[in-house]
């Protein structure tokens, strides 16, 4: 069993054929952006890659600004999609769905197992930087490979019993990737090709699956779905990560699931590094081989299966050779709902608009009433020839949708102090006047 | 009340969808502390995406607001539903036709 769509399963032979047929499909090319929305079709589109010695690309939004940047990382780019083709520019495929009558007669095909080097390269993994320009990391086959094998001891997936593993998350970013589709493929547990998102949605998708069945999801979904008074399925594990999961609702998601819940604890750069179960330790326990080291002011991670040394994006306290705790983020980092940026990054995208003189932005905590709780962005501009509409459009353009500014205030010029510098609180209360008068 | 929300009247039940949707766009407003005023939400803008901008995390903030306030569950499993954030009217339409309270 490779996957379940629909609560149908999906069995080994018929993903051997989907990936040949794929990799057949690919137009002349190096590497590929696989956007697919359906997480079935992007296991096949990814593993069609590998075997056809084609790198995937996944860069950190599919904004069609990072999308155009992603053509010149490479010669020959084609973004394979199975929704509605976006002009963007970049060439694309739709992935190409098989005929019925294609499938049944193709059963007779065979079902060997296409070998891969542990050194081939599976994936660059973009993260937005902090000039504009997006920072590839490399992500080799072995090492992935690895890493997962040792996620599914950890979670109590590496018996006989076979999993059904149902996601809230997109496959496109690095917990995706690694815990709903790497973590079932290399360990023989099925992937759901569905990623429902409204809570009753999540319910029902769990409850057509077979038990032993898990839920990979994120602080924000778990907080939605035991907001929403739907009741909720048993689960047999439920994994959280992207963001810190407050102690309260970890212990309430244990709860109302009937299941452990373990946390993970990773980077882009990095992939996973660390797990914990919040209801029994606050100390998080590296993976094998991972160890961490203070240096010019930063915690650096490396070993085991990273594959460059990197400077985490977390202030750590380490409390033994293989455990750390969470003290919190670099003030520069921004991260809403799991989508990481930085203040840098969105000021660069801002300030490259033309007809803005000056713009920042800066970080605002959600309102208490918030259902989800999620902490926005902001940012006060400089541009008196254009209108929030229009700024508004030229910064989709740049950025994921979830950055674009709560409130977005337009101001004669930015409160900078002597140094240059804006305070966060001075930047704040121009907001609180703004909203005030308007 | 504003010409956007009395174009919502429907002949059958005039007064109840246009003070639905009146309350919906209210609902959306204080639930996302958007810089609009309700009545600026016309009935066939997008919600989603361009238009009003309102981006996944809205969307479930809403779910949530509209399944405490009118015990509707949103799905997105069939067409029907799928469709249930084109506009500000569809979602109405659908309260209207789902809730329990």
């Amino acid at each position: 069993m490779v996957a379940y769509r629909a609560g149908t399963a999906i069995r080994v032979p018929q993903f051997l054929r989907d990936v040949r047929r794929v990799a057949r499909a690919f137009p002349p090319c190096t590497h590929v952006v696989n956007a697919c929305a359906d997480r079935y079709h992007f296991a096949v589109g990814l593993a069609a890659a590998l075997v056809s010695g084609r790198a995937t690309l996944l860069p950190s939004s599919q904004a069609p600004e990072m999308v155009r940047q992603l053509g010149s990382f490479a010669p020959l780019v084609i973004r394979l999609t199975d929704e509605e083709a976006t002009g963007n520019g970049t060439p694309h495929m739709r992935y190409p769905c098989a005929e019925a009558r294609a499938e049944r007669t193709g059963r007779a095909g065979s079902a060997e197992v296409p070998q891969v080097d542990a050194a081939q390269l599976l994936a660059y993994v973009f993260t937005s930087g902090s000039t504009g320009k997006p920072l590839p990391y490399r992500k080799t086959f072995g090492p992935l490979i690895d890493c997962v094998r040792e996620q599914a001891r950890r979670l109590g997936l590496s018996g006989a019993a076979r999993w059904a593993l149902l996601a809230t998350v997109p496959p496109q970013h690095m917990y995706g990737l690694e815990a709903s589709v790497l973590l079932p493929l290399a360990s023989g547990h099925a992937l759901c090709a569905e990623r429902p998102f409204y809570p009753a949605d999540i319910a029902a998708a769990l409850e057509r699956l077979p038990r032993p069945r898990a839920l990979i999801s994120t602080p924000v979904h778990l907080r939605a779905l035991l907001g929403s008074g739907v009741t909720l399925p048993a689960v047999d594990l439920v994994l959280c990560s992207t963001a810190p999961l407050a102690q309260q609702l970890a212990a309430e998601t244990e709860r109302r699931f009937h299941s452990r819940l373990l946390e993970i604890y990773g980077s882009t750069e990095t992939g996973q590094i660390a797990m914990r179960q919040p209801t029994h330790s606050v100390q998080w326990r590296l993976w094998p081989g991972v160890s961490l080291e203070r240096n010019r002011g930063a915690t650096w991670a490396r070993g085991g299966h990273i594959e460059q040394p990197t400077a985490l994006q977390d202030v750590l306290e380490m409390t033994g050779p293989d455990s750390f705790m969470l003290q919190g983020r670099v003030s520069d980092l921004v991260n809403i709902a799991g989508k990481r940026s930085s203040l840098a990054y969105l000021n660069h995208q801002l300030n490259s608009i033309p007809g803005v003189e000056d713009g920042a932005f800066f970080h605002v905590e959600a309102r208490e009433d918030s259902p989800t709780g999620i902490d926005r962005v902001a940012a006060c501009v400089v541009a008196p020839s254009l209108d929030a509409a229009r700024l508004l459009e030229a910064l989709r353009e740049r950025i994921d949708a979830v950055f674009l500014p709560r409130p977005l205030v337009f101001v004669a010029q930015l409160p900078r102090n002597g140094t240059g510098k804006l305070p966060l609180a001075t930047l704040r209360s121009l907001v609180r006047e703004t909203k005030s008068v308007a | 009340m504003s010409d956007q929300v009395a174009s919502l009247r429907q002949p059958s039940a005039p007064a109840d969808a246009a003070t639905l949707a009146a309350e919906v766009a209210g609902l959306i407003v204080r639930a996302l502390n958007l810089d609009v005023t309700p009545a600026q939400i016309t009935p066939d803008q997008p919600l989603y995406g361009e238009g009003l901008g309102l981006d996944s995390i809205d969307i479930l903030e809403i779910a949530l607001v509209v399944s405490k306030q009118y015990g509707v569950q949103l799905r997105a499993d069939s067409e029907e539903n799928g469709r249930i954030f084109g506009s500000l009217r569809q979602l109405v339409d659908y309260i209207a036709a789902h809730r329990t309270k």
